[in-house]
C-alpha cells in the first residue's frame, strides 16, 4: 500500500487527529484523554500567568511540547490586533510558528470574521508564521486564505462547541476539490461518526475539543475518535462502490436449486 | 519602589527590579512564558538588562487548555 503521509507545511504529523486541550475537568484527564486520542498535535490558549497563585499547575507540566506539538491558538480575539499581539507573543514563549488563527465575529455564534481573518494570514504569513486558518464553509472565502500562503483551511462543520456535525456537505466538498493545502474539519463535531463522515468525505484531518472533553467518559471518547478518523481515512482511500436504487443481490444466481 | 501592573494587577517591586527578578518573584524563571512591558514584547535575552520604572505594564502569558 501506498504509504499515506498528512504533511501541514513540512511538519508531517502521525495522527489526523488534532485535539484541543480546553474544558477538561482537570489537567491530568487532559494528559489521559490526549494520549488515548493517538494525536500528535493538540490546540493550546495563550493567557495570563495567574500571579497570585504561585503553585497553579501548568498545562506544559502534564503535556509536554516536546512529545506532542502544540498549536498556539488565538481564541477569544475579535480582530486582526488582538490576534497579531496574541501570536507574537506565542512565538516568544518557545519559538512557535506554527499557529492557528481564528478571529470571531459574534459572541453567540462565535462565527468567524472573514475579513479580518483574511486581512490577518497575510501579515502573519508575511512574518513567517504557518498558519493554520479556522474559517466558514464557504469556497470563495477558503480560496483567498490559500491564496493568501494559509498552511491549511480549517473550515467549520458546525459552531465552536456545538456538537452539531457537518452542516453543509456541499461547501465542504467543493472546499477539498479546490484546495491543495490541507482540510482540516474545525469545529461543530459531535461525535465520532461525525469524524468519520468528514474523512470519507476527503478532509485531511479534523480538530475535536468539545465531542472528547463534554463526553461523559473523555478518555474513552478520545480512542473512539482516534479509530473514527483511521477508518474515515481508510474508507476515503479505499474508494466507496456505487450507490443503486435497486437491489443487486450478493450471492450468485446462477445454479440455484429448482 | 515601583509601582507597577502585572498581569492588570496593582504591584510594589523594590527599586531597581528587572523583569528576570519579577519572574524569580513569581516562581516562573525558567518555565515558558513569553512577556510584554508597555505593549512589547521583551526577548528572553533582555530580561536581566530591563529594569521596571513606575507605571510599567508587564503582561505574562503561558500556555493554557484551549480549543
Amino acid at each position: 500500500m501506498k504509504s499515506d503521509i498528512f504533511k501541514i507545511d513540512k511538519k508531517i504529523l502521525k495522527s489526523r487527529l488534532i485535539v484541543g486541550t480546553g474544558k477538561y475537568k482537570n489537567l491530568i484527564e487532559t494528559a489521559k484523554a490526549i494520549k488515548s486520542s493517538g494525536a500528535d498535535m493538540v490546540t493550546v490558549a495563550v493567557r495570563r500567568v495567574n500571579i497570585s497563585d504561585k503553585k497553579k499547575p501548568l498545562l506544559m507540566d502534564y503535556v509536554s511540547p516536546k512529545k506532542i506539538s502544540y498549536l498556539p491558538n488565538t481564541a477569544g480575539c475579535f480582530n486582526s490586533i488582538e490576534a497579531l499581539r496574541t501570536l507574537r507573543l506565542a512565538r516568544e514563549i518557545g519559538g512557535w510558528k506554527m499557529v492557528k488563527l481564528e478571529i470571531l465575529g459574534d459572541k453567540k455564534t462565535l462565527y468567524p470574521d472573514m475579513i479580518e481573518t483574511i486581512k490577518t494570514t497575510k501579515v502573519l504569513v508575511k512574518e513567517g508564521f504557518k498558519v493554520l486558518v479556522y474559517c466558514t464553509d464557504d469556497p470563495l472565502h477558503a480560496k483567498k486564505l490559500e491564496d493568501m500562503g494559509a498552511s491549511a483551511i480549517m473550515p467549520l462543520a458546525a459552531p465552536i462547541g456545538s456538537g452539531l456535525g457537518i452542516h453543509n456537505k456541499l461547501n465542504i466538498s467543493l472546499i477539498i476539490k479546490q484546495s491543495k493545502v490541507p482540510v482540516i474539519i474545525d469545529a461543530g463535531i459531535g461525535t465520532a461518526s461525525d469524524a468519520t463522515i468528514a474523512m470519507e468525505m476527503g478532509c485531511d484531518g479534523v480538530l475535536i475539543n468539545s465531542a472528547i472533553a463534554l463526553a461523559k467518559n473523555p478518555v474513552q471518547m478520545a480512542e473512539a475518535f482516534k479509530y473514527a478518523v483511521i477508518s474515515g481515512r481508510k474508507s476515503f482511500l479505499s474508494g466507496r462502490m456505487k450507490k443503486s436504487n435497486f437491489a443487486n443481490a450478493s450471492s450468485p444466481e446462477k445454479d440455484l436449486i429448482s | 519602589m515601583a509601582k507597577i501592573q502585572i498581569n492588570g494587577k496593582k504591584v510594589v517591586l523594590k527599586q531597581n527590579f528587572s523583569v528576570q527578578d519579577v519572574l524569580k518573584k513569581y516562581k516562573l524563571n525558567g518555565k515558558k512564558v513569553a512577556i510584554e512591558l508597555n505593549g512589547k514584547i521583551i526577548p528572553q535575552n533582555k530580561y536581566n538588562k530591563k529594569k521596571l520604572k513606575n507605571n510599567d505594564k508587564i503582561e505574562i502569558v503561558q500556555f493554557i487548555g484551549g480549543g
